[in-house]
């Protein structure tokens, strides 16, 4: 089939981007997106012209490099699903898409599709973790966790930290990804001890980055590829009242 | 002899080529040796610098743990942060001698299920050593908030994998790498918000610096802006993962690559074992010439799904068209006591030479069916869901087909390379000061590396024993004082410039992925599977010139100070197609079969490899001779006192 883009194309940080129009032919339904933008790429070079920048990896919808948006939708038309893992199946012969990187402001772009997402490393500098060192720790099964807890822990802790809740929310909020980090931590006994500091902590640095403030809008769990659901957020304001209280 | 010393006259200088195992019985070498090593004093331990060069398990676990200690670490990585390692991919399990499940394991046998699933190709004592410390690891990720899969009492769960008749793989659904990692990238960041760890994000390494013959520093092009710069050291530890990618299509991330341990063996340090690899036996079938990567499944599955094939020789019905007596599941045909579970070199032979002999499914007929509707019926699809639930929607992602209603297809693949590095007991490289950690060295898999042991290799390597080695390296050795300034690093950042300059004034007509596909695909039929004398001789022949050809005839748009991932992937595909060669060599070097590495001359009457312990009985350790000229092969004799040689055997 033949496919239609039109990319934003921004030489770096500084630049002023814009769109431009690309057309693919020969694409067969068993590439990936991905595979699609290869093809282009490889054709763009023989022309003498500049490859489009898209940051990926694995490619395997776990790594959580990659991250486009494609007529309007965050990762794609898919529920569920990251950009690496969207096959060309999903779209018909002769359409358009429009293929975007993350809009936010804690997200500057760097080039093309590829933005910058240290703003949520800092997030999780500054609280993310345990407090513990290598070492010295006790046997594993020391402490029993009930499987519902450790079930729940382990459904918040699947957040890839893509950054798809930020790039489409109105508000660029980043609560789906802090507040699956908090839940996953207010899930386990080894998590509980430093409930109160972290929370507070983490969300001073959301603040203190620029992200914004969730209005219960709901689109972040809509596109969110790991179907982070909204109960993260509920956890998360409770954490932090629960916190600033006491 | 429990210290082979080989000396070598190498360069002008003496170099000790040296594995440096501990004397005294196999079980109190470790602890003996962590005894006997020095000390830094912890207040000396600020002033000594370390450059930790990838932060996937192995690194982002030793340079959070160096950092606690208090040295002062410098991490580099090309990805953007460390959570994007490639080791977030694995899947299955990390295994650890717990015995949990009260099934018979110990450390003994999860050290020795290692030394015979590596086919009696890996050092005993590190193998050993490696059992020893699993269990600290399980503590360890837990203490971190790891959340593993547990059962209905609130006590971790395990499951089998191959090559193992316990079951000791602890696991957090299908996303064990993932969790593993996480994990320890909050041990990191916490570091990093200490300023312990100064993390340098998109920066690649490429080129290691050496002073008075010890590494001394590494340089660094800037991925964003294109900034190539100096960085001093006391010590670099290099944990840059596998070089799986050199066949282009694997289980491997794209952007996986040799280039830190290839640039670090043209500096001297020698590389072990290059043609053991490892073909995973249950990944996606290829389905296209457009394929960017291959995607696994993971060998949990084999736990539950049958692995099986038409009876009749191109029979071209739909599975479900087929009878139960018209399948053969061939794995439990052959080996009863394992069946489904045997290694993964193993199954991965077993599937081509099912397909070659003509009974392959799917289009292609290079695919095997793997079929839970057994334990579906058995346990009802929710079960399934819970264990597997993330590999199924994969497979239904990528395919299009659903393995709830249908078995999966699938064929082996490129997945993992026990060959690297080569590291002494200390995991310290040929090059004195230069540690290798995790996948990219050579140490503990032997020719074919168990499921579920790579993650904890690299934990292992990272959390619990480079901490004490680097400092017994750093409290034994007078380090003259430098920093930058010192001409090695000019003269490095020089020559660097050059061959990008050289890169881009090619300004050819072919792709950087049109040469690696090429590559790809001559690595594959001659250096894949199965090999032979005359393919590898081919091999030796192709790959020179397909080289020659890359930097006759590759285009690379764009400029040096910017963004460029076509210049990342020449300078990477540059190193492939040299390593490429290597691993050519050793295989046609090693006349025998063993794990990974299978030379069709060397077979037993039923198809097993056939190995040859009178004449190879070592790791083969190469050294760099200048470009275009043979490498020189230093063996280190393994010597076996624990474990009898025997033909390995999973009847
Ligand atoms: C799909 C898949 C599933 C797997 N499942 C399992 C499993 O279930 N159990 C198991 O035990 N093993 C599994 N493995 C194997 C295991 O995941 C890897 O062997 C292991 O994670 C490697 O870890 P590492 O830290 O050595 O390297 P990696 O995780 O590959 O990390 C390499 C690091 O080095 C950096 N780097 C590399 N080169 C440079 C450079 N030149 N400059 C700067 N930085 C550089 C990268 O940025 C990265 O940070 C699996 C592998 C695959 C492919
Ligand atoms: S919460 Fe979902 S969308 Fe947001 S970063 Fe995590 S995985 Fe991505
Ligand atoms: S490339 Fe890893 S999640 Fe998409």
């Amino acid at each position: 089939m033949q496919i239609n883009l039109k990319v934003w194309r921004q030489e770096n940080r500084q630049a002023i981007g814009g769109y431009k129009n690309y057309s693919v032919s020969d694409v067969s339904e068993h590439m990936s997106f991905f595979e699609m933008l290869d093809k282009l790429n490889n054709e763009l070079v023989r022309k003498g012209e500049d490859p489009i920048a898209f940051d990926h990896d694995c490619r395997e919808g776990i790594c959580g490099s990659c991250g486009v948006t494609i007529n309007g939708r965050a990762h794609g038309p898919l529920r569920g699903v990251t950009s690496c893992q969207l096959h060309m199946r999903s779209f018909k012969d002769g359409d358009t898409l429009v293929v975007e990187p993350w809009r936010a402001a804690s997200f500057p772009v760097i080039k093309d599709l590829v933005v910058d997402r240290k703003s949520f490393d800092r997030i999780m500098e500054s609280g993310g973790y345990v407090s513990i060192n290598t070492g010295g720790t006790p046997d594993a099964n020391a402490i029993p966790i009930p499987k519902i807890d450790a079930d729940a822990a382990f459904d918040s802790a699947t957040c890839i930290g893509c950054g798809a809740c930020v790039a489409i929310c109105k508000n660029s909020a980043a609560m789906l990804f802090v507040g699956a980090k908090v839940t996953q931590f207010t899930k386990l006994p080894q998590g509980k001890v430093e409930r109160r500091e972290r929370v507070k902590n983490m969300v001073a640095q959301m603040d203190a980055e620029g992200f914004g403030s969730c209005t219960n809008t709901g689109a972040c769990e809509a596109e969110c590829p790991k179907e982070i659901s909204l109960t993260n957020i509920a956890t998360l304001n409770k954490e932090y009242l629960k916190a600033s209280l006491c | 002899m429990d210290c082979p010393v080989v000396w070598l006259y190498c360069g002008g200088y003496i170099m000790a080529f040296n594995s440096n195992i501990p004397e005294g019985p196999l079980k109190d070498k470790w602890t003996d040796h962590l005894f006997n090593m020095k000390l830094v004093n912890p207040s000396n331990k600020r002033k000594y610098k370390i450059i930790v060069v990838g932060t996937g398990l192995a690194g982002g676990s030793a340079a959070a743990t160096l950092a606690e200690l208090g040295y002062n670490v410098e991490a580099f990585s090309y990805h953007e942060s460390p959570r994007r390692a490639h080791s977030i991919a694995a899947q299955g399990g990390i295994n650890a001698a717990k015995n949990y499940p009260n099934d018979g394991d110990s450390i003994y046998r999860l050290f020795y299920d290692t030394i015979k699933g590596g086919d009696y190709r890996a050092r005993e004592a590190n193998v050993h050593r490696l059992a020893e410390i699993s269990n600290n690891i399980i503590d360890q990720c837990v203490a971190q908030g790891v959340p593993f899969a547990r059962e209905y009492g609130g006590l971790l769960d395990n499951r089998s994998f191959g090559g193992a008749q316990v079951s000791r793989t602890f696991y957090a659904r299908g996303q064990t790498g993932q969790q593993l990692l996480l994990g320890a990238y909050s041990a990191l960041t916490r570091q990093m918000k200490t300023g312990n760890v100064k993390f340098h994000p998109r920066h690649e390494m490429l080129d290691l610096v050496m002073v008075d013959d010890k590494a001394r520093g590494i340089i660094t092009r800037n991925l964003e802006t294109g900034e190539i710069k100096s960085h001093a050291a006391d010590a670099v530890i290099l944990a840059t993962g596998g070089y799986g990618n050199v066949f282009y299509l694997s289980t491997n991330a794209m952007a996986s690559n040799a280039t830190a341990a290839w640039r670090a063996h043209r500096k001297g340090a020698y590389f072990a074992n290059p043609c053991f690899t490892q073909i995973h036996p249950t990944c996606i079938p290829v389905s296209s010439e457009h394929q960017s990567k291959l995607t696994l499944m993971s060998e949990s599955l084999r736990n539950d799904g049958r692995v099986w094939v038409p009876k009749e020789k191109g029979d071209k019905r739909k599975a479900s068209e087929i009878p139960e007596n018209e399948r053969d599941y061939y794995l439990e045909r052959m080996y009863p006591s394992f069946g489904n579970l045997v290694p993964r070199d193993v199954a991965s032979r077993r599937a081509k030479n099912m397909c070659d002999a003509g009974h392959g499914v799917g289009e292609t007929g290079l695919a095997v069916y793997l079929d839970f509707s057994d334990v579906i019926s058995r346990n009802g699809q929710e079960w399934v869901a819970e264990k597997y639930g993330n590999l199924f929607d994969m497979y239904k992602q990528i395919t299009g087909e659903n393995p709830y209603e249908g078995p999966m297809m699938i064929y082996p693949a490129v997945h993992y390379t026990m060959g690297g590095l080569w590291v002494d007991y200390n995991l310290m490289s040929s090059i004195e000061g230069l540690h290798v950690l995790g996948e990219a060295n050579f140490s503990d898999h032997g020719a074919n590396r168990l499921g579920a042991s790579a993650l904890m290799q690299g934990l292992a390597d990272g959390y619990f024993v480079i901490p004490y080695t680097i400092g017994n390296y750093l409290a034994s050795n007078k380090l003259v004082d430098i920093d930058t300034n010192h001409p090695a690093f000019k003269d490095a950042e020089d020559k660097l410039k050059e061959s990008n300059d050289k890169l881009f004034a090619i300004k050819g007509s072919r792709t950087v992925d049109d040469f690696h596909k090429e590559l790809g695909k001559i690595m594959w039929e001659y250096v894949g599977m199965a090999r032979n004398k005359e393919g590898l001789e081919k091999a030796l022949v192709e790959i020179p010139k397909l080289r020659k050809e890359f930097w006759k005839d590759v285009k690379i748009p764009g400029s040096e100070t910017e963004l460029n991932p076509e210049l990342e992937k020449a300078g990477r595909l540059a190193d492939f197609l040299e390593l490429g060669e290597l691993m050519a060599r050793d295989a046609l070097n090693r006349e025998e079969s063993c794990g990974g590495h299978f030379r069709q001359e060397f077979q037993t009457e039923e198809n097993e490899a056939k190995r040859n312990d009178a004449d190879f009985t070592f790791a083969a350790a190469w050294e760099y001779k200048g470009e275009n000229q043979t490498p020189e092969l230093h063996k280190e004799d393994l010597n076996f006192e624990h474990v009898k040689l025997t033909t390995r055997s999973y009847k």
